[in-house]
């Protein structure tokens, strides 16, 4: 007993190790790092909760909270039901079925800074392809601002993130689909339930578990996201689009406050772990999974 | 002084010596005013420089042309790696920070202020120039001394200056370009009636967002920080600065808060603007691209107009060099430094540099370079008309940390595009700043 609980022990060892080094520690350093005013190239001193309640009375960290849970919210919901619509298309027989789910991965393939540039460009003030499109047919008389006024950003670093995401849910959300029996769904079919029923009753329950693993790591990508807003507009305009990612970067690296930066990246925490618990206990459940209603 | 092999040898020898050998790697200012410091690589010493990656290829040719002119006459190794400008800074304070990387660095702004107890002492190398070549300018220098101490040493300023077309301003009705800041917003509002409109970047631009920026607010006497740190932001002038700016912005082209650093040139490239500020090298996109033969000949240059308070006042970009403490060779680096900031080196450097770098030393400003093209005389006033970026406060943390959150440039583009008052901004830029500058 003794000998086989200590061999157990010694094989969990490298995962254990492996954890603390990559995963504790940095998380560790960065909580820390946010209770001190450490600046790049001086180690800091303990400050407590310094950091936190300059943050308190920061306007632009509010602007960058409530920036990032529009972005979040706003691109988790698009990239939930466009990729569920996505997979469900997909799911039928198709011709040239492979080929197509090759190239909806791409979006999701390309790096993205890659792709950002490309919606750079797409987006710029005076070439922008779209405006040009729209000039020339006359439709409208002078180039759309699309990353220029605040809530024009807003809704264009959200569609750009959309399109990047939704390759992620569909596929998945895909893969998920084909384990459905279709017994399942021809039983239904002979006891005269509607395709609305049927897709209500049969596969978003039976989905469901997946949906909630993937809308959470689509959340917490989404949540975290940083090339795309650090490509598109640096946060600009006016800081409209600056997300607790891109200002935490700001400040710490460029700006040298690393104390600070690490205190708005801590700042996430409490977001992404009542997203993530809100997945866990929301949409997990079984009964709702199993066709149940809530009450 | 250039360092030849025979120096070397001459120092080895002394050192065999004994004492004549320390008097000699001793030779600081005390010694003779004008002596410059010699410095002996040590045995077997290798150097590893990281630059910011060069806008004109010329400044790279040259640059390397004179490293390996050091090479040659001192017999260490130096490899020249290169970095994009924006990444300078960080990587710059990791390796203060961790002690290991580069031996020297080519660095931006108040970067040297981040950290420098990481840094050589170069003072020596700093008085023998500026002994020897009529003193710094004071901008450039502020850069690099702290206190009485030169902790990196001015390597150049990059000019910001004003591009124009000539024939649009023709167009507007303007025989020349006015050189003070109200027959300036005249220009912009003929030029947006009668021709191109202008166009500064008003977004997340690291370089030309804070060229703008700085320019309006000191140019109206406005400053972020007092003699002794304390945040005047919220002033008076600079309240009269953003009314200016939101007037000017009026007459600017649609979308210039989303600009980043590129948009500008691409615009002007393209015709859309007429007047922008920038770096020379958007004038050399333009001259070097066959297609653009008649568009590189209708471009003119000239400094930012003169605000109220009188005279030519503006950020640019400044860069300085630096020796990281950690350094195992720290008499090959400063040899190295010494060696390639002196005037034979400088001069072919300026002159490759396309007049993109200015000379932060008096003495060594008369370069053929801002004569052989008339569009590089304003770029010539880069050093005399720079000022550090904290101004009128010292440099360190705070002064990073505000311009690197973008105070300025927001305040200014939150003015000028109406979103906030000018009193709003300038007090909202207040709030920010004073996080920075706090006790």
């Amino acid at each position: 007993m003794q000998s086989k609980l200590f061999l157990g022990l010694l094989f969990m060892l490298p995962a254990a190790i492996f954890l603390l080094v990559f995963l504790s520690y940095p998380l560790g350093l960065g909580v820390w790092l946010g209770f001190t005013d450490t600046r790049i190239g001086r180690t800091g001193v303990f400050v407590g909760l310094e950091n936190y309640q300059l943050l308190w009375e920061d306007s632009i960290f509010w602007l960058s909270v409530f920036n990032t849970i529009l972005y979040t919210v706003a691109a988790s919901i698009l990239k939930f039901m466009l990729g569920l619509w996505l997979a469900l298309l997909l799911n039928e027989h198709l011709p040239l079925k492979a080929i197509i789910r090759a190239v909806v991965l791409l979006p999701w393939v390309v790096p993205t800074v890659l792709s950002a540039i490309a919606f750079w460009w797409i987006y710029d003030t005076q070439f922008s392809i779209i405006s040009w499109a729209l000039l020339e047919l006359g439709w409208i008389s002078s180039p759309i601002n699309f990353l220029g006024d605040p809530n024009n950003a807003r809704a264009t670093v959200i569609l750009t993130n959309v399109w990047r995401g939704i390759p992620f849910v569909a596929i998945t959300l895909l893969a998920g689909l084909q384990t459905i029996s279709p017994s399942l769904h021809e039983a239904a079919t002979l006891d005269g339930a509607t395709s609305w029923q049927r897709f209500r009753f049969i596969t978003l329950p039976m989905l469901s578990p997946l949906i909630a693993v993937v809308m959470t790591f689509s959340v917490l990508f989404t949540f975290t996201d940083f090339q795309l807003i650090y490509v598109l507009t640096r946060g600009g305009p006016l800081n409209a689009t600056h997300l607790m990612a891109t200002l935490s970067f700001q400040r710490a690296i460029p700006g040298g406050q690393l104390g600070e930066g690490a205190a708005i990246a801590v700042a996430m925490v409490p977001f992404l772990l009542a997203a993530i618990l809100f997945s866990y206990f929301g949409l997990q459940r079984r009964r709702w999974q199993q066709g149940g209603s809530d009450a | 002084m250039t360092l030849s092999r025979r120096d070397l040898l001459l120092g080895t020898a002394g050192l065999a010596a004994g004492a004549a050998g320390a008097q000699l790697l001793n030779a600081g200012p005390a010694f003779a005013q004008a002596a410059a410091p010699q410095y002996k690589p040590e045995q077997g010493a290798t150097l590893r420089v990281l630059r910011w990656t060069p806008f004109v290829k010329g400044d790279e040719d040259s640059w390397l042309a004179n490293t390996k002119k050091f090479t040659e006459a001192t017999g260490v190794e130096v490899r020249v790696d290169k970095e994009s400008w924006e990444d300078i800074r960080p990587k710059a304070a990791v390796a203060a920070n961790v002690g290991s990387g580069p031996d020297v660095m080519l660095v931006w702004f108040d970067d040297p202020f981040q950290y420098p107890d990481k840094l050589l002492d170069v003072t020596d190398i700093g008085n023998s120039f500026a002994s020897k070549y009529g003193g710094y300018y004071p901008g450039p220098e502020g850069y690099a001394k702290q206190g009485d101490k030169f902790i990196a040493l001015p390597l150049a300023a990059i000019g910001n200056g004003i591009l124009y077309r000539d024939s649009m301003v023709k167009q507007a009705g303007f025989s020349k370009f006015p050189e003070k800041s109200d027959e300036f917003l005249e220009l912009c509002k003929a030029l947006k009636a009668k021709s191109k409109p202008a166009g500064f970047a008003l977004g997340k631009a690291v370089g030309d967002g804070n060229n703008f920026a700085h320019w309006i607010v000191w140019s109206h006497g406005g400053r972020m920080v007092d003699e002794g740190g304390k945040v005047v932001i919220n002033s008076p002038e600079t309240i009269k600065a953003l009314q200016y700016a939101r007037e000017l912005y009026q007459t600017f082209i649609p979308g210039t808060e989303s600009w980043l650093d590129i948009n500008n040139n691409r615009v002007f490239l393209a015709g859309d603007v007429s007047v922008t500020a920038n770096g020379v090298s958007l004038y050399y996109s333009a001259k070097n691209d066959p297609k653009m033969a008649e568009l590189a000949q209708d471009i003119r240059s000239t400094t930012m107009p003169i605000g109220p308070v009188g005279q030519s006042v503006e950020l640019h970009q400044t860069t300085s060099a630096v020796i990281f403490r950690y350094t195992k060779f720290p008499n090959a680096a400063r040899a190295y430094l010494q060696f390639m900031l002196d005037k034979p080196q400088m001069d072919a450097w300026i002159t490759g540099s396309s007049a993109y770098c200015c000379p932060p030393l008096k003495g060594l400003i008369d370069n053929p370079v801002w004569t052989s093209d008339p569009v590089h005389e304003p770029y010539k006033r880069a050093s005399s008309t720079l000022r550090p970026n904290g101004y009128a406060g010292p440099l360190g943390y705070p002064s990073a940390a505000t311009m690197a959150d973008y105070v300025m440039v927001d305040m200014v583009a939150e003015a000028a595009t109406g979103q906030r008052t000018p009193e709003e901004a300038a007090k909202r830029a207040e709030q920010r700043a004073n996080r920075y500058y706090r006790v």
